[in-house]
């Protein structure tokens, strides 16, 4: 009893951090949304998130649409990239292993922006890449500024996390389980699919959710390399915040923003059996 | 006629430049029900790997059939395994656990529903289908994997201490069930045990094995009474195993006296292990004996009760259905025949093992 209670007097730091650094901002977020400053104060109102739903003028929800469809993609690009080379990286011999998956961690200790604006010069119309079009007497590619570009840079910069925690759980598979659908009959094909596969889903799912929020919340890479037409809910809360200056509204699309992420996320653990598996983020 | 099903010639199995199998000859005839038998650590997972295609020898043959299937993967043998510690699949439930085999075979969906429940009961587990793998207990998931590996009817089975989770009880009807399996589906089990008395009661051959090498096969009753070596005796059962020079033919000395014996052939004065089985002493009155000594204990086990008789250089033990009184002295009795005599396994001196129980 007392061994607990000091124990629980350990957390006690982390309490008074989580609650001056997570709830009270969030606290004060939903406050933003839901009121507003009047002659006499603060009063309640509906008023932001009015806007963002208005039927009539659909603009911020389609940017919220065009987010969580540029968020789908990269996602799902991840994953098609993402497990094969967690799956190879698995089959390495333990030495080789350990080198490249730390060469897959090593580009996420540089700042990401820095990254971010390394890919601008590459794939700028003057840049690298078509630079070396050109030179083969290929015409250029207008890259910079679409959604491509912005699924492109999404790809890049999350694409370890997918990777990671796929590549945890494929790791820890016991092997002779591998071994016994061998014995029973099954090739490669139908050991992956059938063993594998089923197995590693745990890894897929945290990969997807650990994916898909960054993505779906990001706003420098869609304003670098998407520029303003491609511009990502992100996007329009930084404006809110920073040049229009309607904090109440720019709280209601955040509140927006974070449910859809809740709901994401509850949606990916209650897939997820064994939720001690992989790196899960909830 | 035996028909010969599977050999290894000159198997050698090395883990990092380490021989953990140093040139194994092994013969599996069809039909047959043979036993790797040895202590922890010998090769007997290796070798039995190494049939099932998990593993490929570093040199040597493994022959099919006499065809070479060195590298053959697993999933084209006609062979299927009980692996030592189950790897049961743990996202699959008990029912689709053994039905894996015959779905990845195509067999017809018709069939499989009554192939598995057959299996489950055969096994003990009927009402067990819908159950997750990881809620049973050890005993019950080793069932499943022998269920697993059993309902492909394969050519050869592989048993790696299939029964080592159960209980005494459960590990008996177990033995008599695959015992009776086997010869009534003329499967060819490969089957690996420490125990043994498992490996005496069930088998049609034994290959006992140490340290990555094969010591004797032979027929439960050939490597019980005609043990090759101190080894085979030690590990086969209890023995005394005691130092002796081979005076000649058919005369070996211990414990400073001479006694008749029915081996022949070993150099003159050659150092013998000399082995005698507990049973085959009898304890007579003094004057009777051919040798004596004071009894040190008398233990009961069940049938017969263990003897301790100390001769003054050696400890013996002895089985009897008589129990003796401790601190007397009393004769020792054997016949000619009960006096195995090996070429020196251990280097020097005496077994571990019984030679030195005080
Ligand atoms: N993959 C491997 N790498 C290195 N050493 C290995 C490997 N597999 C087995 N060994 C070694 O080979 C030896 C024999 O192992 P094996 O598993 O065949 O023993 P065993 O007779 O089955 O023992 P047990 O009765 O304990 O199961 C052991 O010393 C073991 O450490
Ligand atoms: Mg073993």
């Amino acid at each position: 009893m007392r061994k607990s209670r000091r124990l629980a007097s350990l957390a006690l730091p982390y309490g008074v951090y989580a609650l001056i650094f997570i709830l009270a901002p969030l606290l004060l977020i939903l406050f933003y949304s839901l009121f507003y400053q009047g002659s006499q104060g603060f009063a309640f109102t509906l008023k932001h998130f009015l806007k963002f739903f208005d039927f009539s003028e659909p603009v911020y929800m389609k940017v919220l649409v065009r987010s969580v469809r540029i968020a789908l993609v990269s996602t799902v690009i991840c994953l098609i990239i993402g497990y094969p080379m967690a799956f190879i990286l698995s089959r390495m011999n333990p030495r080789v292993r350990n080198i490249v998956s730390f060469l897959f961690v090593l580009p996420m200790w540089m700042n990401f922006l820095l990254r971010t604006y390394a890919w601008m010069t590459l794939l700028e119309n003057t840049g690298v890449i078509n630079s070396l079009l050109g030179s083969l007497g290929l015409p250029p590619i207008n890259i910079m500024y679409t959604e491509g570009a912005v699924i492109f840079g999404n790809v890049y910069n999350f694409l370890p996390f997918m990777i990671l925690p796929i590549y945890n759980v494929l790791i820890k598979i016991d092997k002779s389980v591998v071994e016994a659908a061998g014995d029973l009959g099954a090739n490669f094909f139908k050991t992956f699919t059938k063993v594998i596969f089923p197995l590693s889903l745990p890894g897929v799912t945290s990969g997807i959710t650990m994916t898909f929020m960054p993505a779906v919340t990001t706003f420098v890479i869609s304003k670098l390399l998407g520029g303003g037409q491609n511009a990502q809910i992100g996007d329009l809360i930084e404006r809110q915040f920073k040049s229009v200056g309607d904090w109440g509204f720019g709280s209601a699309m955040s509140v927006i923003l974070m449910l859809i992420i809740l709901v994401v996320a509850g949606f990916m653990n209650s897939y997820e059996k064994d939720k001690s598996a992989g790196g899960v983020l909830l | 006629m035996k028909k010969e099903l599977i050999r290894l010639v000159n198997c050698v199995m090395e883990f990092d430049g380490e021989a953990v199998l140093k040139s194994i000859n092994l013969t599996v005839y069809d039909k047959e029900f043979l036993t790797l038998l040895g202590p922890s650590g010998c090769g007997k997972t290796t070798t039995l790997r190494i049939i099932g295609g998990f593993e490929t020898p570093t040199s040597g043959e493994v022959l099919f059939d006499g065809v070479r299937f060195n590298d053959v993967p697993p999933y084209k043998r006609k062979v299927n395994t009980i692996f030592q510690r189950y790897a049961l699949f743990p996202h699959l439930n008990v029912f689709e656990n053994v039905a894996f085999g015959l779905r990845v075979n195509k067999v017809p969906k018709n069939q499989i529903e009554p192939a598995v429940t057959e299996m489950l009961q055969l096994v003990g587990l009927k009402g067990y289908e819908h159950r997750d793998v990881s809620s049973l207990s050890g005993g019950q998931q080793q069932r499943v994997a022998i269920a697993r590996a059993l309902v492909n009817n394969p050519r050869v089975l592989l048993l790696d201490e299939p029964l080592g989770a159960l209980d005494l009880k459960l590990r008996k009807e177990m033995q008599t069930e695959l015992k009776r399996i086997q010869q009534q589906s003329g499967i060819t089990f490969i089957y690996v045990t420490h125990d043994q008395e498992e490996a005496l009661s069930m088998s049609d051959t034994i290959a006992v094995m140490n340290n990555g090498t094969i010591q004797q096969i032979g027929s439960p009753t050939d490597i019980y009474n005609e043990p090759q070596n101190a080894f085979v005796a030690d590990f086969i059962g209890e023995s005394n195993i005691i130092d002796g020079i081979m005076k000649q033919d058919y005369l070996v000395s211990f414990g400073g006296k001479n006694y008749d014996c029915v081996d022949a052939g070993f150099k003159p004065n050659e150092e013998v292990d000399v082995v005698v089985r507990p049973e085959d002493i009898d304890v007579v009155p003094l004057e009777n004996g051919l040798w004596s000594g004071v009894v040190k204990s008398v233990a009961f086990k069940g049938v017969h009760y263990e003897i301790m008789v100390d001769s003054g250089d050696y400890v013996w033990m002895i089985h009897s259905t008589d129990a003796q009184v401790p601190g007397t002295t009393v004769g020792m009795m054997l016949e000619p025949e009960d006096l195995h005599i090996m070429h020196k396994f251990y280097p020097n001196g005496s077994v571990a093992g019984v030679a030195e129980v005080e």
